[in-house]
């Protein structure tokens, strides 16, 4: 066994799952908040990375003012999705709304083809490319440096989110709202304001994993695929649990590289939807999920 | 008027007349009922399972909307303001605490985070005197701060239900059902604790109570509720020695409650 090639393809694999969890952390909290399950992640992904693309390219803007730029229309985005699609399902049936989502994600390729062309580009490289190198008790591990500053960047924004959603105020009142929303309002809390807030957060968080996947391996308008995987860790974590998108986005990062090393990439869908379906036979509402939660 | 004789020498802080209620645009559950709450005052509003009790706290704190309820006829005045059109959570912050029947803590917050949720009730921002306030009525919401609410006991729930409401020193609280699946030892505990509020902080209740023995002990006025109508109503005093009240609502009669339902079916002094 080459005990050095196995751990470069494990943190080969956690650095994906990083951008995973980045990802799912965006579902989670639109999820928790208001009890959306929004198809359209991966296409807000895509869309991010596109965004960015066209301030980095398009404009020529530096990559220190294109990131932020392209996570500040994140916000107004998912503001703006919440505003005009979303508050006026309220009371809707979860199909309804679910399907609204769904419509989006193809609205979003449609958008995304028609003003930048559907063929794959490459982002403006912005992450340092000096290749890292481990010590392990094997040798030195090398460690694509690419995913790995995306990766801890994504770990970052993770553990931000995390950190707001215990100790900030408005974190209280997301939880209070999901936790139970008519006496949200009782005790004064504005939950369309919290839903929209929660939209936006989500969509900077997707926006966010859509650049930094970009930064990794270029991009194109079928990007959105990434959302299957996506949807896959969310319901493996638990659909309203950060820290089960955290630590479900890393599992299968690991998960798809050892079987797409070891087995061969045909197995890698293969691998993840079988933990899927172990996950859900033996808890239904994921890892980390809360119980009453239903299936998705 | 017996509007006129609750309101008689204060203002009212809430006033509500004639309102109708419906919900789905098609149950009709309120049938022009009106009451009205002084300032200060503790008011009971009692009434069968199905009268409408609940009905018309959410009608007064505006969350009927959420539940496709509509007040059709009528109007509701809140500190001499109209409230058609506020939100729930504006109303809130003017000072109009609706505590919810089945407590409705914030289960997979702790005791501490539900008072921090509840902190935007206040009119500026939060209020570190307001917890203080809390945990000195309280005491045992102190010690269990960090616990998830979902692991207090029902009496510790609903301390902290109202503690929510004391950390807005609102001028009104509604209250609705504090006793139901209590222990009668610990309803008692309640109770004193409401009146102490009413009495040191100078809130006004609106208490929606089946327990109608508690209820008198502490309210100077009460509504009795009977399919979406006001049927009698009328100062304590005169009301626990109204033969009818306390047959059919202090239980004093000799009879069972059934046999009261039925009674009150067949006699139809109601309507
Ligand atoms: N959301 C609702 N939709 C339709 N009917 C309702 C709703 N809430 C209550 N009702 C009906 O209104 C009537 C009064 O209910 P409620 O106000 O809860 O009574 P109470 O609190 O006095 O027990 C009941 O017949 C109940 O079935
Ligand atoms: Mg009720």
């Amino acid at each position: 066994m080459d005990w050095l090639f196995l751990f470069e393809v494990a943190i080969a694999g956690l650095g994906a799952g990083g951008l995973y969890a980045l990802a799912a952390v965006g579902f989670v909290v639109v999820y928790k908040a208001t009890r959306v399950v929004n198809m359209a992640i991966g296409e807000i992904l895509m869309l991010g990375a596109f965004v960015f693309f066209g301030f980095a390219s398009g404009l020529g803007w530096p990559p220190w003012a294109a990131v932020p730029a392209a996570l500040v229309v994140g916000g107004l985005f998912g503001g703006v999705v919440e505003r005009t699609m979303i508050r006026p399902m309220l009371g809707e049936s979860p199909i309804a709304v679910f399907m609204i989502t769904v419509g989006l994600g193809s609205l979003l390729v449609g958008l995304v083809e028609l003003v930048w062309s559907p063929e794959p580009r490459r982002l403006p490289a912005f992450l340092p490319d000096a290749p890292i190198f481990l010590p392990t008790p094997w040798g030195e591990a090398y460690v694509s440096p690419k995913t790995a500053y995306a990766s801890a960047a994504a770990l970052v924004l993770i553990t931000g989110f995390m950190l707001a959603f215990r100790y900030w105020r408005g974190g209280v009142a997301l939880r209070a709202t999901a936790t139970d929303r008519g006496a949200a309002y009782t005790v004064g809390i504005n939950v369309p304001l919290v839903f929209a807030t929660a939209w936006i957060a989500g969509s900077v968080a997707a926006f966010g994993a859509g650049v930094l996947l970009g930064a990794i391996g270029g991009i194109s308008s079928t990007m959105g695929v990434f959302g299957l995987s996506v949807l896959v860790v969310v319901i493996v974590g638990g659909l309203d649990s950060l820290l089960g998108a955290l630590v479900a986005g890393l599992l299968i990062g690991l998960l798809e590289a050892l079987a797409g090393t070891f087995l061969g990439g045909e197995y890698k869908l293969l691998v993840t939807f079988g933990l899927l379906v172990v996950v859900l036979l033996i808890r239904p509402y994921g890892l980390f999920g809360t119980r009453e939660i239903e299936r998705l | 008027m017996t509007i006129a004789t609750a309101t008689a020498g204060t203002a009212a802080v809430l006033a509500v007349n004639n309102i109708e209620v419906v919900y789905h645009d098609t149950i009709q559950v309120l049938r022009g009922l009106s009451l009205s709450v002084p300032r200060g005052a503790v008011v009971a509003l009692l009434g069968a399972n199905g009268a409408g009790k609940t009905t018309t706290l959410k009608a007064v704190s505006r969350l009927l909307e959420l539940e496709n309820g509509a007040v059709t006829a009528g109007d509701i005045r809140f500190a001499d303001q109209p409230i058609a059109g506020l939100a729930p959570h504006t109303l809130v912050r003017r000072g109009l605490f609706h505590v919810l029947e089945g407590r409705r803590v914030f289960e997979d917050l702790t005791v501490e985070e539900n008072l921090t949720a509840a902190t935007y009730a206040c009119r500026s921002g939060t209020a570190r005197a307001g917890f203080e306030l809390v945990y000195e009525y309280f005491p045992r919401l102190y010690e269990r701060r960090t616990s998830t609410a979902g692991y207090l006991s029902g009496g510790e729930q609903q301390m902290l239900a109202i503690g929510r409401a004391l950390i807005a020193s609102p001028q009104l609280m509604l209250l609705d059902e504090p006793s139901l699946g209590l222990s009668p030892i610990l309803v008692e505990t309640i109770f004193e604790i409401i009146a102490r509020i009413n009495r040191e902080q100078g809130t006004a209740l609106l208490l929606v109570e089946q327990n109608a023995a508690m209820a008198f002990a502490i309210a100077s006025y009460a509504y009795i509720l009977e399919t979406g109508k006001v049927v009698i109503d009328g100062p304590v005093e005169r009301l626990m020695r109204d033969e009818d009240v306390r047959e059919f609502y202090l239980g004093q009669g000799g009879r069972s409650y059934r046999d009261v339902k039925h009674y009150k079916r067949r006699k139809r002094w109601l309507s």
